[in-house]
């Protein structure tokens, strides 16, 4: 059989589909999962182009990525820690600080990027049909990495210092970076769409993720909080997920605090905050899809 | 059998075209923003079926909705009503490159782009030696593309776009890059994609490229379709509206001619020639006498007149022309309807299909009417030669 009469022959055997559909919710969203699945193999190797593109002919290279945290550390260790004191209410201040900053910038990193991821990529996006999920998920993907390499300097240090709760490590630790990947992931969707077709939307969140970091027990303790605000505001301060991620993070890392007090059902509401976030997820993703139909036009 | 490969069906397209990007101005406009959003309808009604080893050009004149019909059958643009189903791998080769990181080595990128294009990890592995060898660029290989020639970043990017194995392959004006050994290469590699029984979709302004390429062609106005036929036919009609727009665009003459005429009509006759099939007015045999006749009314007694008659291919392409200045002929005072006929005697007019073009202009050149694709025919043979000249070619070979 010749190249071109085999090719119909395959041809004539496959279904027509249809592109650019919009489905239904449930349809829609398994479509779309379909898809990124697809194109699991791109989704990798545009994690790794970002990886490797932020470091090549920078001779410190990866090393670079651990500084920045370092620094910081380093700073809210010596001014925070020492010289306003903050390690008299909160011991070890140096891991308790770093777990609350490694945690939040795992957060803030997959909000941050994957809010710019389109119109970065808005070359491919203007030219090629893919799905477009791909780009805010390759974000979610470096900021994965990026916090990979801290976490395991922070549990180095932790074993270092005074050791990890391990009964935590097998509970809270997955629950809390789960709840992040969550929640950032489903941000970062709904966010990087947005930002299309509008344009603030990048410093609008570059200045919430200001914010939203004092809005997280990182460099204070929810004793603090507790003991301050009353109930009602406790319980609002505990609904946001990163505050959670926070706490469960710090019951794994902060050995030194396990006597503080915490809030009451913390696994509990992890697992709520775990189920929400899910819903969100999928409802960033279907708002995503039906932003994503006009972004050839917009970017 | 035909397997249809890409269907179309009533789609529309809609772009508001909106100003303002800021949230601010959106604020500040909230109340007006339906008054300050304009609807622009890129594509209006538009059906279409494609079947497999079809290649089809679009072709239109700007902001006819060309190319957001191939964004549509790709995928890259949603349709606001209507829909589009697609069978088998589709590529658009719409740029070249997309996805290149400057960065990153040419290796790296060949896979990031191969990738992006819809190919595995493991078929880009198997077609890699293939991607760098046909990019010529060997050496460069683990080279930053960042430091590319533009030159070299084309190649490789067309190298890995054509490893991609489509089965419908859309094209949009990106064999216009490249210097000429490379277009060849890239028509080359067309020529090579359709005999493997592979659909092209390709958009173009080149009537030459799309009627070199294409056995079909789609011409868009305004948002819809309005020739879906031969590109001989379909590129003649666009060409007409071009002539057309051009009319309508050119400035008054400050000094136009004192005289008025109009050509109500042009016919063709031939020795020994045949009726038209088709839309063709005639068809004749190389050596045939060619006959131009006409009518032509003068609204004004017009002295020291000028006929013009010339013979284009179909692209526009000039195959011969006269016009009786030059013939050295003077013609007779005219004033009401008057005839003409000029005649080419055996005319040695290799095969194709041909377009005649009329016209009459007073005796300072100025032009009274034209009647530009007034007639139409087509030479036929026995098919030994190619080109706008006839000849019988014989062969002897000594040693």
């Amino acid at each position: 059989m010749s190249k071109a009469s085999e090719r119909s022959a395959r041809l004539a055997a496959e279904p027509m589909r249809q592109m650019s559909v919009q489905g239904g919710f449930i349809g829609g969203l398994r479509q779309s999962l379909a898809e990124i699945w697809e194109r699991r193999e791109l989704l990798d190797m545009l994690v790794r182009r970002e990886i490797r593109a932020r470091f090549k002919d920078s001779s410190l290279g990866l090393v670079w990525s651990l500084i920045r945290p370092l620094v910081q550390l380093l700073i809210y260790y010596v001014a925070i820690g020492k010289f306003l004191e903050a390690e008299r209410a909160i011991p070890d201040f140096a891991i308790y600080v770093f777990t609350g900053l490694t945690t939040w910038q795992f957060f803030s990193e997959i909000v941050s990027s994957g809010t710019v991821s389109i119109i970065a990529n808005s070359g491919i996006i203007k030219k090629i049909h893919l799905p477009r999920e791909i780009f805010p998920l390759s974000s979610v993907g470096s900021a994965v990495f990026n916090f990979s390499i801290q976490l395991t300097i922070l549990v180095l240090a932790a074993l270092l210092i005074r050791g990890i709760n391990v009964d935590s490590a097998l509970l809270h630790l997955p629950a809390a970076i789960l709840l992040v990947l969550i929640w950032g992931t489903a941000f970062a969707l709904f966010l990087s769409a947005a930002n299309v077709y509008l344009r603030d939307v990048q410093h609008l969140v570059e200045v919430a993720l200001l914010v939203g970091f004092w809005l997280s027990p990182i460099v204070y303790s929810w004793e603090m909080v507790s003991n301050t605000v009353r109930p009602l505001f406790a319980e609002i301060y505990l609904a946001n997920p990163v505050t959670l991620a926070v706490l469960a993070m710090q019951r794994t890392m902060w050995l030194s605090g396990l006597d503080k007090p915490y809030p009451d059902h913390l696994g509990l509401r992890l697992v709520i905050a775990i189920v929400v976030g899910l819903a969100v997820l999928v409802l960033a993703q279907r708002l995503f899809n039906r932003m994503q139909r006009n972004f050839a036009q917009e970017i | 059998m035909t397997i249809e490969v890409v269907r179309v069906e009533q789609v529309s397209k809609h772009f508001s075209i909106r100003k303002q990007k800021s949230l601010k101005e959106s604020i500040v406009n909230a109340g007006r923003a339906r008054r300050f959003r304009e609807d622009f309808k890129a594509l209006d009604d538009v059906n279409l079926s494609i079947a497999a080893g079809e290649s089809v050009g679009l072709v239109g004149p700007n902001g006819s909705g060309k190319s957001t019909l191939l964004k549509v059958i790709g995928g890259i643009l949603a349709p606001t009503t209507g829909s589009v189903h697609v069978r088998g791998r589709l590529a658009a080769l719409l740029e070249l490159g997309a996805g290149f990181h400057p960065d990153l080595t040419g290796r790296e990128n060949v896979y990031l782009n191969a990738s992006i294009l819809g190919l595995t990890r493991a078929e880009t592995e198997r077609y890699f030696d293939g991607i760098v060898e046909f990019s010529g660029i060997e050496e460069f290989i683990d080279t930053q593309v960042k430091f590319y020639s533009s030159g070299m970043y084309v190649r490789l990017a067309f190298a890995v776009a054509v490893h991609v194995d489509p089965d419908v392959l859309l094209v949009d004006e990106v064999l216009a890059v490249g210097d000429e050994p490379f277009q060849r290469k890239c028509m080359d590699k067309i020529r090579e994609f359709q005999s493997d029984g592979r659909t092209i979709v390709l958009v173009s302004h080149s009537s030459g490229q799309v009627a070199e390429v294409c056995d079909r062609a789609v011409v868009l106005e305004h948002g819809r379709i309005i020739e879906d036929a031969s590109p001989r036919i379909a590129l003649g009609r666009l060409r007409k509206d071009y002539e057309t727009q051009i009319e309508a665009d050119r400035k008054p003459d400050e000094d136009p001619s004192p005289y008025r005429a109009k050509i109500r009509r042009v016919s063709l006759e031939a020795t020994g020639g045949r009726r038209g099939e088709g839309d063709l007015d005639l068809m004749l045999s190389p050596g045939n006498d060619l006959v131009v006749r006409g009518l032509v009314d003068f609204e004004t007694v017009t002295d020291d007149w000028e006929l013009v008659v010339i013979v284009e291919n179909y692209l526009g392409g000039l195959v011969f022309g006269t016009d009786t200045r030059i013939m050295g002929e003077h013609l007779p005072t005219a004033s009401g309807e008057t005839t003409f006929a000029m005649t080419f005697p055996e005319l040695p007019l290799g095969e194709g299909e041909y377009v005649v073009n009329v016209a009459v202009r007073d005796r300072k050149s100025k032009p009274l009417d034209s009647a530009s694709q007034a007639a139409t025919f087509a030479v036929r043979a026995q098919g030994r030669t190619v080109g706008h000249v006839f000849t019988d070619p014989r062969v002897a070979i000594g040693q």
